[in-house]
């Protein structure tokens, strides 16, 4: 049994898997079922000046017969009173002193205010706090929510003032609705913050109903952007996680949120540099229970592997994702059909044929049997054939061996510039 | 899996003869549809007789687009809500489909049968008839075969008459196929959806009778003889005019028309013969409610012409099967009725012509089976009468076509189906007589086509 527990800035949980701030963290009773499951900590649902809901609030992305590929919401933050839900938080804590509670917060951005909120809520005996600078819907249009998270500016102010009385660490929760997000994870960092989490929900419209014409939620006839989430935007989270991880000067810890559902996508999220991971759309999806096989999988994983933390793997491919310019442009592979696995349905084919570079070919044995061949030489290494192919193993990519040593972009510029540098001195 | 007490109710006949397999719900449906991978060059596509664009049709209802999906159905095949039901799928598309091995075949028929039934609910008409172009067709025969050879004729321009003999239209699908596998709704809405291009379907019409076949030919540009074929052959044994024995071919007939007869309640009866015809006379006997039915077959349960899921469900529904049994004579009481079936037991010699090992009777093992009724399902008669008053040229009732135009020794007279099926020509499936059908409409509109423009 591999030792499941993490460090993450000083807050420590039995295992990386926390509930992220939303609606299953809303209240001391879920939040508490949630732990009996078996989660190793809750960031509870963001905490604030009680607002206003509207009713018709979710919605899901159906893919292929698949439900909830992707999901979107436009309910705030916590429309409970401050007593009611710091009193749970006591209560739970008390009943789940090991699990990791972290507070969720979104204030005003003004300094007395974030002042304020901190001192309330450590009083109650939270593990670390986390600072709602994602949110993109509603909260946002008065100023705060991902309104905030949006300015490198703003955030690193809010952070610095947040941890002017903080006693304990401070993650910071940024919004992917942004063109660079290391900008405001680097402005966090700057401003003081223990740790960064991401991503908080994209904005997104889920749809348009076809008879009625109306968005999807719709409240009474009109919609508004929501924040988008679920398996559908693990790569765009994954992606930003690995940016962070890599940029020299953000050196916090992150939390990595967005689109996990299984064991699987915490050890990718993990081992791209996140110290545990946040859930939210898959157990509003299927319940707590689903974190059993996370456990259960991340635990065999490791195990398998002959890991015996999980805060082993933690970045350990971090210095595998780089700048496109340091590719190798001599790594050469190409798509080999097996054709004692291959089950002929030409998706292959037609794939190559219609999207990539025409080299399967639809072949006759002499006994009359249809098979597939790839014309290796005509063939770029793509992936496609191998990614629609509905059978494993039909298809493999081959690396073919290169006859010239490894030169990526960046180093071929490089050579070509000394060349001429070398002509001019020459000349 | 259910037992014949609880398939079968004696109280209530009529309930026996519902439509049996229940059909996907709109989940299943969906869950399905999603499954196919969409094949390039599809085998299915290439293994149904009729080449319906099964991917195609498949993707339109996970999509959510039915009536496309019906209509890419339709298109190639006017008799595709019944061939969703009847098609030996396994033996045809599904047994073609890739995921065969991998995982489990796409339920293709289950599907086509959700996208045409939903054409059917919501009343769909999904072809329109082309211009008039001036050229008149006659079909003979309302079947698989002439339905869709008059369906592709009227989108052509056709004007196109169907003569009849029964009172409705639909051939073998809505008189020959037993209701508990084809509704014979199904098989009316195609006919319906034939009529509704403007095709005149002359019912009740016998040719030879009513109408002479010369009048026909000379009426009309063209005649296309799909007159399928006839009831079962006589077994030339002792005591075939007993009470009590019935020809499977109209026994099944009944059973389509006006209310189920009751007589069988209880009953022992001998099916004689183990094909397609064979199987449904035996399960409707059981859904009549039957006692014991047993199907009595020279060969053995190897040279069967039923396909496996016709037998499987005859062994669902309790029917027994005695294999290597021939029947020498039927003996009946003294009020003429069937009282036994005397039989002998076969063993198999060498091959016959049909590539089957010829039966040959054991000698001294005469067994008699007691029975209240003989269902006689050997194969079917030739219409012969009618193809010679059409003159044309026939090789035991199976009239001789051109293979690539359908054109019979009479430059006017096309046949296709069941009247062409036997001696090496095609197989008798209700899809193939649809595919002919199709193909004799092209062949025939090509031909029409062709000397308009020589005489041009």
């Amino acid at each position: 049994m591999a030792d499941l527990s993490i460090n993450l800035a000083g807050i420590k949980s039995p295992n990386p898997f926390w509930l992220a701030s939303a609606p299953p963290t809303n209240s001391g009773y879920q939040v508490q079922r949630a732990f009996e499951a078996g989660w190793g900590g809750a960031v509870w649902k963001t905490l604030g000046d009680p607002i206003l809901n509207v009713s018709s609030r979710f919605a899901g992305l159906d893919f292929n017969g698949q439900k909830v590929f992707g999901f979107n919401n436009i309910e705030l933050i916590t429309d409970r009173p401050l007593e009611v839900n710091l009193k749970e938080i006591y209560e739970t804590k008390k009943k789940f002193p090991d699990h990791a509670i972290i507070a969720s917060l979104m204030v005003e951005p003004k300094r007395e205010a974030w002042h304020e909120i901190v001192k309330r809520v450590e009083d109650v005996g939270v593990d670390g706090l986390e600072l709602n600078f994602g949110c993109p819907h509603g909260m946002s249009e008065r100023g705060m929510g991902s309104a905030s998270g949006q300015v490198p500016e703003l955030v690193e102010a809010q952070t610095m003032w947040a941890k002017e009385v903080a006693q304990t660490p401070v993650i910071i929760k940024l919004t992917p609705n942004i063109t660079d997000i290391t900008a405001t994870a680097y402005a966090a960092v700057q401003g003081g913050a223990d740790a960064i989490s991401m991503i908080n929900t994209i904005n997104s419209l889920m749809g348009v109903d076809l008879d009625t014409w109306n968005t999807i939620p719709h409240v009474g006839g009109k919609g508004a952007h929501g924040g988008y989430c679920g398996p559908a935007v693990k790569p765009i989270a994954l992606n930003m996680v690995a940016e962070c991880a890599r940029h020299p000067d953000i050196h916090v810890p992150i939390s990595g949120i967005g689109g996990i559902s299984t064991w699987q996508d915490a050890v990718e999220y993990m081992l791209m540099g996140a110290t545990g991971v946040q859930v939210c759309t898959a157990a509003m999806h299927h319940g707590f229970s689903i974190v059993e096989d996370m456990i259960d999988g991340l635990n065999n994983y490791l195990d398998d592997k002959g890991i015996p933390s999980a805060m082993e793997i933690v970045g350990k491919s971090v210095d595998r994702f780089t700048d496109w310019g340091n590719l190798d442009l001599n790594y050469h592979i190409v798509a080999r059909i097996n054709n004692d696995v291959c089950i002929n349905c030409n998706k292959c084919h037609i794939a190559c044929e219609d999207a990539s570079h025409q080299c399967i070919d639809m072949l006759t044995d002499e006994n009359g049997v249809d098979y597939l061949q790839v014309r290796e030489e005509d063939c770029v290494g793509c992936n496609l054939c191998s990614i629609v192919c509905p059978v494993d193993g039909a298809i493999d990519m081959v690396e073919v061996p290169s006859q010239e040593a490894p030169l990526s972009w960046n180093e071929r510029q490089a050579a070509v510039q000394k060349l001429s540098e070398n002509r001019k001195i020459v000349s | 899996m259910q037992s014949q007490q609880q398939r079968i109710s004696t109280d209530n006949l009529e309930s026996n003869f519902r439509e049996v397999n229940p059909g996907l719900s709109p989940k299943a449906a969906i869950e399905e549809a999603n499954r196919c991978l969409y094949c390039y060059d599809a085998p299915c596509i290439k293994a149904c007789p009729t080449g319906i664009n099964i991917p195609s049709f498949i993707k339109k209802i996970a999509s959510g687009n039915l009536k496309g999906s019906a209509r890419v159905i339709m298109e190639a095949n006017p008799v595709g809500a019944s061939c969703a039901r009847v098609c030996p799928t396994e033996e045809l598309c599904e047994g073609a489909c890739v995921l065969n091995d991998a995982s489990t075949p796409i339920m293709i028929g289950d599907l086509q049968r959700v996208a045409t039934d939903w054409a059917i609910h919501n009343q769909q008409q999904l072809f329109q008839p082309g211009e008039y172009n001036g050229k008149n067709v006659a079909v003979v025969g309302g079947g698989p075969a002439g339905l869709s050879a008059a369906r592709e004729l009227a989108r052509l321009g056709y004007k196109v008459t169907i003569f009849e003999a029964k009172e409705k239209a639909g051939g073998l699908d809505t008189f020959g196929i037993v209701s508990f596998r084809l509704p014979q709704d199904i098989s009316l809405w195609e006919v319906e959806q034939v009529e509704q291009l403007g095709v005149n379907i002359r019912t009740r019409v016998q040719v030879g009778k009513d109408i002479s076949a010369e009048d026909i030919v000379d009426g009309h540009d063209a005649v296309i003889l799909a007159v399928g074929m006839g009831n079962v052959p006589m077994l030339g044994i002792e005591g075939e005019d007993l009470q009590g024995v019935y020809d499977a071919i109209e026994f099944v007939e009944e059973t389509k028309r006006n209310g189920l007869r009751t007589d069988f309640v209880g009953k022992k009866v001998a099916v004689i013969g183990a094909g397609n015809t064979a199987i449904d006379a035996a399960t409707c006997s059981v859904r009549l409610g039957a006692a014991n039915v047993q199907m009595v077959y020279r060969r053995t349960e190897a040279e069967m012409t039923a396909y496996d899921f016709e037998y499987e469900f005859a062994k669902l529904d309790g029917v027994e099967f005695r294999w290597l049994t021939q029947p020498t004579r039927i003996i009946g009481d003294e009020h003429g009725r069937v009282k036994q079936l005397e039989c002998v037991r076969m063993q198999l010699g060498e091959p016959d012509e049909s590539g089957r090992r010829r039966p040959l009777p054991v000698e001294g093992s005469e067994l008699t089976l007691e029975v209240d009724a003989v269902i006689k399902a050997i194969g079917q008669t030739r219409h012969t009468a009618l193809i010679e008053a059409f003159g044309l040229d026939h090789e035991k009732g199976v009239v001789r076509i051109d293979q690539d135009t359908f054109q019979t020794s009479h430059p006017k007279v096309y046949a296709a189906g069941d009247v062409i099926f036997g001696r090496g020509q095609g197989e008798a499936m209700v899809v193939t007589a649809a595919e002919q059908g199709k193909q004799t409409a092209y062949a025939v509109h090509q031909q029409l086509t062709d000397s308009v423009t020589e005489s041009a």
